[in-house]
């Protein structure tokens, strides 16, 4: 089935059953790969995208429920204020190890940051205890998310 | 960073892998023998050994031989090189080089692998004199341009200087001229205070392309005409296919084909949504074979009972029988359960199967082993193999195994275009090859406060044996022991056995911290219950003990004092320390937790000091101890694959759970300053967390656990140590 989607600020159609999720998607019919898949049953995170500036896992979210939305994927997340910031804290304080979940981890942050611009430890847990990190990143996520808040950054 | 494979391929596996293997063991390293002998097709490009490439713009491109899953050792590896290169680090960049057990052999192993913690250890003296001598050269390659005395020349940040002339030439500009120079035999290298790369936190070169999806993984892998493969294996251990009705799964939408396997089926789709959906649809019949009787429960009798038994005997000094049967005795047995990997990154192979060749696409830990295998697997030679190596999602030991390979060239052989075999989460939990079930048995006398006897079986399975056979010898798994040969401790009569219990049906393997997960919590758990017998604070107790080791008794008095030992705590929150010597890196580590009264457990701190020797990277190296230790305590809160009926019981992270970021504890990780040479470092974490946990636990409530993971029935309040 005919379907179109705003991705990234642009329109891209495609076939594809409407119960299909975004995920597979992205990722095998649109070649945009750094949406990564985890686990399948939203457990670990690493699908994670925006949907109107919201986190929600791609992996579990068929595209018939993302028609008219603005859907948005690590490929573009540095184009957003809090995404840019969280991509440069996530450098200066070397978070990432094998990275792979990171582009989730990335995206759980920016949405965090753009709905709380000053997150507390609490803010962080519930925002980003959705994301799991097997290299067990965790210590500098959090550390990332303060730098990346604080505007101190370099 | 460009990640493709440029160099060309050459002639690989060479009958030398289990004489190099067994020498490690043996020997410190192989290191001044294994300098390469032969270079890659280089035109235009100084080219003076497998690792260096510098061309006439001044690009300097690296060859990885130790492949990158997240601890760092591109930026660590490139750094070696680069220092004693004297390149330009602003324009360094790194390649995966491709299989080749010639060139790129580790030299501990002799094979081209990533693990054991040894990359910049089995690295460290022949990246320094490959990056040595090519410097060498691009300064005699100077100096002859100059007309000059190459001893007058100094080179620096990718150029030769002459300082009495004033004259410069960028590495570029001495390329061709270099590439024409004899190559210098054992040119020295640095002085360790000459370093300006080596212990500096240098930026890791492979994470800004991981802030915004461009790093590619293998599971990225996208080939013009690929389609996506899920797979089924049969869910009982050893079982095969028997009947399988595709009719419905080839009315799914999107389903190209369904594959038959011997002990598999596949699905083979435009996307993985297809494939899924058409795996679901198919009805199967398994053959479920002899193992389809065998629980948890079996497995358990089966290794307790073999355990029991003598073992053979690898370390014995002293006289331990006499010394047994003196001063106070204590007896106890720990018990570590099944683990499978779960890297983030599912497992996956892309393959293309061609009448003249076999191509792959994956992020393996061990290369030659993946082109070797997948040539009987795809029926072709082994130089008709491509491997394309990428950055791996996490490979903690399970990339160790080519399975996922050989069956992802079982199913592309029945197409003609490239196949990417995804496995699904319960798939990836489900037929892991698992860190083994283990029972570590400790007896001991103490007199005078101190341990005077010191006896230890270690019951297991010989991971070794099956991983590379040459490598078992008399019955002794030299990983299942590791850490248990080379305790730290100064014990006058000291005995350690190995029994071989290879559990019934489940395939084992490598799992990161290897050997010294189950040695280290054993010694460790002992240690503490010891200490409680003599009457001594833990910590007091084991310096007594180290007096002939200098190394780990200065990092456990930096980490009592750092870790606030013996100050006042409330009730049911306690401290507990954990000192380790593996992957020769000498680490205490203190975990502080409070159990409520439940039973469930906060952790509140870890501190751990960490001499590793010289650090190359000391930012990596305590990144590396902070994630160790959190995939080491995710395993003892956790960790645990059950079988039942032949079948794994867990499917995913709802029921085979991580350690989440509301769960983690502050940890202060210090890195000494050592000159000695570099220890590993990318597994010793996981040794440490599960340890210091558990005897945070027993100082916190009395209970001296001795099962991982931890059961937090025993543990609520009220209840009687």
């Amino acid at each position: 089935m005919a379907t179109t989607l705003t991705i990234n600020g642009e329109t891209k159609s495609f076939d594809a059953p409407p119960e299909m999720p975004l995920l597979w998607v992205l990722r095998d019919i649109l070649g945009m790969t750094g949406t990564k898949f985890g686990c399948g049953i939203a457990q670990c995170g690493a699908c994670t995208v925006h949907v109107d500036g919201k986190a929600v896992r791609s992996c579990v979210l068929p595209i018939s429920a993302v028609a008219n939305r603005a859907i948005t994927t690590i490929e573009h997340v540095g184009s957003t204020p809090s995404g840019a910031k969280v991509q440069k804290a996530w450098l200066d304080a070397e978070v990432i190890q094998c990275g792979y979940c990171q582009s989730g981890q990335i995206m759980s942050a920016a949405a965090l940051l753009a709905a709380t611009p000053s997150p507390d430890d609490a803010d962080i847990d519930a925002a980003m205890a959705g994301n799991i990190c097997r290299c067990g990143t965790y210590v500098r996520i959090r550390e990332a998310i303060k730098l990346a808040a604080s505007g101190r950054q370099s | 960073m460009n990640a493709q494979n440029s160099v060309s391929r050459r002639a690989l596996l060479t009958g030398g892998i289990a004489t190099g293997f067994l020498l490690a063991f043996h020997l410190p390293l192989r290191a001044a023998a294994n300098e390469p002998a032969q270079k890659d097709a280089t035109d235009g490009k100084f080219a003076p050994n497998a690792f260096i490439r510098i061309e006439e713009t001044g690009r300097t491109v690296l060859m990885m031989p130790q492949v990158e899953m997240g601890q760092g050792t591109y930026t660590s590896i490139s750094a070696v090189l680069a220092e004693e290169l004297d390149a330009d680090w602003s324009k360094v960049e790194v390649q995966h080089a491709p299989p080749n057990d010639k060139l790129y052999a580790n030299p501990t192993f002799g094979l081209q692998v990533t693990g054991n913690s040894n990359s910049i250890r089995a690295w460290w003296v022949p990246l320094r004199k490959a990056g040595a001598t090519a410097r060498a050269m691009l300064v005699q390659a100077a100096a002859g341009q100059w007309d000059v005395d190459a001893a007058s020349c100094t080179a620096s940040k990718g150029e030769v200087a002459h300082a009495a002339s004033g004259r410069k030439l960028g590495y570029g500009e001495l390329a061709l001229a270099a590439q024409g120079q004899t190559q210098p035999k054992d040119v020295a290298v640095k002085d360790p205070k000459d370093f300006v790369l080596i212990g500096q936190p240098l930026k890791r070169l492979d994470t800004p392309d991981k802030v915004n999806g461009k790093a590619l993984y293998g599971i990225d892998a996208i080939l013009p005409g690929m389609k996506i493969a899920a797979i089924a294996n049969c869910p009982v251990f050893g079982g095969k296919v028997g009947k399988v009705d595709d009719s419905a799964a080839m009315k799914v939408a999107g389903v190209r084909k369904v594959v038959v396997l011997d002990d598999a089926v596949a699905v083979i789709g435009d996307h993985m949504w297809a494939a899924k959906k058409g795996l679901e649809a198919l009805e199967i019949e398994w053959n479920e074979g002899t193992n389809a009787g065998i629980s948890t429960k079996d497995i358990w009798q089966n290794l307790r009972d073999a355990s029991a038994k003598d073992g053979v005997v690898a370390k014995s000094t002293g006289d331990i029988a006499k010394a047994l049967a003196t001063g106070d005795k204590f007896e106890a047995a720990y018990e570590l359960p099944f683990l499978a990997h779960a890297s983030m990154e599912p497992i996956n192979a892309t393959v293309h199967v061609r009448p003249d060749a076999c191509e792959i696409w994956t992020g393996t830990q061990i290369m030659t082993r993946v082109q070797s295998e997948a040539a009987k697997a795809a029926g072709v030679p082994v130089d008709k193999v491509i491997v394309n190596q990428h950055l791996l999602g996490g490979g903690f030991g399970r990339k160790l195994e080519p399975d996922m390979v050989i069956a992802a060239v079982k199913i592309a052989k029945q197409v003609d275009y490239p196949v990417k075999v995804i496995w699904t989460r319960e798939e990836d939990i489900q037929h892991d090859v698992y860190r083994p079930v283990y029972r570590d048995q400790i007896t001991a006398s103490l007199v005078d406060g101190k341990v005077a006897a010191w006896k230890y079986k270690v019951a297991g399975s010989a991971i070794l044996a099956r991983w590379l056979p040459p490598a078992f010898q008399k019955g002794i798994d030299i990983d299942a022991i590791d850490a248990a040969v080379d305790a730290p401790y100064d014990f006058a009569n000291f005995h350690v056995e190995y029994v071989r219990v290879e559990p019934p049906a489940v395939p084992t393997g490598f799992w990161r911290g290897v050997g010294p997960n189950n040695n280290v919590f054993a010694v460790e758990c002992a240690m503490d219950e010891l200490a409680r017998k003599a009457g001594k604070d833990p910590i007091e107790f084991r310096k007594s003990m180290l007096t002939k080791n200098p190394r780990m008794l200065a990092v456990l008095n930096l980490v009592a004092e750092k870790s606030g030992w013996g100050q006042p705590l409330p009730a049911r929150v306690g401290r507990g320390v954990c000192v380790q010597p593996s992957f020769a890196s000498f680490i205490a580590t203190v975990v502080e937790a409070e159990i409520d009264d439940i039973g469930e457990i906060v952790l509140r701190r870890v501190t751990s000091v960490v001499d590793t020797g010289i650090a190359v990277n000391p930012d990596t190296v305590k990144a590396q101890i902070e994630g160790g230790l959190i995939f080491g305590l995710t395993a003892a809160l956790y960790g645990e694959i059950t079988i039942e009926k032949g079948r794994v019981q867990q499917s995913n992270f709802h029921d085979y759970r991580m350690m989440r970021i509301n769960e983690t504890p502050k940890i202060d990780v210090t890195v000494v300053k050592s000159g000695e040479a570099p220890g590993g470092i990318g597994e010793a974490g996981v040794n440490a967390g599960p340890p210091a946990l558990r005897n945070a636990i027993y100082a916190a409530t009395g209970v001296a656990l001795r099962r991982l993971p931890i059961d937090r029935k025993l543990l609520a309040a009220g209840r009687k140590a």
